[in-house]
């Protein structure tokens, strides 16, 4: 059912051809926009964040397809405060779907994967200059990182969806750790100060999607706060993640249904 | 003088309208904050790494940058915004060009009085709390102040216009909303929202100076900060009021066409 669902959604987006190539030029703009701020700062220092360019680039890069496939799949719950508003939530909740289900399939957007080519490109760039140690370990980190990246950012994604229940106008809150952990996430992590680096290490573990995993794929030992060795704990902060957005969800439809709704 | 007194109409009615979301409001400034946060911390860092300094910005007059970025955003508005296109696609914008009042007028009108309350409601505390969490720069001379308020209205009015003619290729394409994420990116990018336009290599500098985008936000900051002062801000502010004619007699332009050509998709 969800294929087709799914499936329906694509075709009728292909259906325009212009339109959708100027939504795909865009969402591969929504990738490089970010990228610039990093291009130009490593333009007028050599190293930041003990990165250069190169290694900048990977992490970014790492977190911009985790952030664009999380985006992609769950993306639509920005939707839901006006969804609320609406009444159509309601409706929502009378078919025979999980909400969440009917959430994620309402708007299957291709034009997103526009931003996942942002990564393809960016890795492919720098991946021979950066001279890695192809082990087992390493290949293994680049594969997986993107998609428990992936998995993190979608938990920001449902944790704000949770809350809207309870925000209400107030949605603009949840863009905080949402949209900021996704800067916060494409950066090196060490360049955020200390409250922001717990923030976004312990809280919404932003900086164990790209930044220290990619320490660890490239060798490099990161700081006294942020040491590489985290990003191998990426799956349990990845649990915690969805641990939080599990709570938020569960509050906020109990909260929904249970006022007569 | 009727006129004119419609329009100011106009501008208090969407003041006393914006004043009544409390709660976005207080969601705005805290997003913005957090942001605010990250950003100093970005700059910070590549401050430190430059030794001490990068383009003219030190500690000080970089929190400066950032926490008056944080508080223009709402009132600059560079993000996206339909409405006029909305009503494009219905039809209502038949019953628009019927009004006594011009549309682009009214629409500015409605945007002035939108900044102005977001500029007070979203626009200080974002800048009291950088004050005393991080520290800010005062400019070193007091012609930044009325200085800066003749660019920062310019900033808004060149903002609206531009937002205004997006919206007004409604009248020639079904799809807007692909332009309207189009000019989001660039404009985004170019209006010194991330990183200052000063930090940008010679060749993205050139691109963003030909477009408006920089004197949307970057001018401003400028001005208000202090960054440049006295000959170098009106030489600033003299810049966006070019900006500013060039875009109004483009969009009087577009509006003329557009009336003459409405297509009116609602039925």
């Amino acid at each position: 059912m969800y294929r087709t669902i799914i499936g329906s959604r694509v075709r009728s987006q292909l259906a325009y051809r212009a339109s959708f190539w100027l939504n795909v030029t865009t969402s591969i703009g929504v990738g490089l926009v970010e990228f610039v701020e990093l291009y130009v700062i490593l333009a007028n220092v050599p190293v930041f964040g003990g990165l250069n360019l190169r290694q900048a680039a990977l992490v970014y890069a790492l977190a911009n397809a985790a952030f664009a496939f999380a985006d992609l799949v769950f993306g639509q719950l920005d939707t839901m405060p006006s969804y609320l508003r609406l009444g159509r939530l309601e409706v929502m909740l009378v078919r025979p779907m999980p909400l969440m289900l009917q959430l994620i399939t309402s708007d299957f957007q291709l034009r997103r994967l526009g931003r996942v080519a942002i990564s393809v490109v960016i890795i492919m760039v720098v991946l021979p200059g950066l001279d890695l140690q192809y082990t087992p370990a390493t290949v293994y980190l680049l594969l997986i990182t993107p998609f428990i990246g992936a998995a993190i950012y979608a938990a920001f994604f449902v944790t704000a969806g949770g809350l809207q229940f309870f925000l209400i106008s107030g949605e603009e809150f949840t863009a905080a750790f949402v949209y900021g952990g996704g800067y916060a996430g494409h950066l090196p992590g060490s360049v955020l100060i200390t409250p922001l680096q717990v923030l976004f290490t312990f809280v919404f573990p932003a900086t164990v999607t790209a930044y220290l995993p990619g320490l660890l794929i490239m060798g490099l030992p990161g700081s006294e706060f942020l040491p590489a060795w985290l990003g191998w704990f990426a799956p349990l902060f990845a649990a915690w993640a969805w641990l939080l957005a599990g709570l938020a969800w569960r509050a906020g439809i109990r909260r929904f249904t249970g006022a007569g709704g | 003088m009727r006129a004119v007194h419609t329009y100011l109409l106009l501008a208090a009615a969407e003041f006393r309208r914006f004043s009544t979301y409390r709660l976005a409001i207080l969601a705005g400034v805290f997003t913005q904050s957090v942001f605010g946060f990250i950003r100093v911390s970005v700059l910070f860092a590549a401050i430190s790494e430059a030794g001490g300094t990068l383009a003219g910005y030190d500690e000080q007059s970089a929190s400066t940058y950032v926490w008056l970025g944080q508080a223009l955003i709402a009132p600059v508005a560079i993000l996206s915004w339909t409405a006029i296109a909305e009503r494009v696609s219905s039809g209502d914008i038949a019953v628009d060009f019927a009004r006594p009042v011009d549309l682009q007028l009214a629409w500015w009108a409605r945007d002035m009085g939108r900044a102005s309350l977001q500029l007070l409601a979203r626009g200080i505390p974002p800048l009291f709390i950088g004050a005393v969490t991080i520290g800010l720069a005062l400019p070193q001379s007091w012609t930044a102040y009325p200085l800066g308020l003749i660019s920062l209205i310019l900033a808004v009015s060149i903002s609206f216009t531009v937002r205004f003619l997006v919206n007004l290729i409604a009248f020639w394409t079904l799809d807007v909303r692909g332009f309207v994420n189009l000019y989001l990116v660039v404009g985004s990018s170019l209006c010194g929202l991330l990183v200052p336009v000063h930090l940008f290599p010679e060749w993205l500098r050139i691109i963003a100076y030909a477009t408006p985008f920089p004197s949307m936000l970057q001018s401003p900051i400028d001005v208000l900060s202090g960054y440049v002062l006295d000959a170098a801000a009106v030489a600033v502010v003299g810049s966006q009021i070019a900006w500013l004619v060039f875009l109004v007699g483009f969009a009087r332009l577009v509006q003329w066409r557009a009336a003459h050509r409405l297509v009116v998709q609602g039925g």
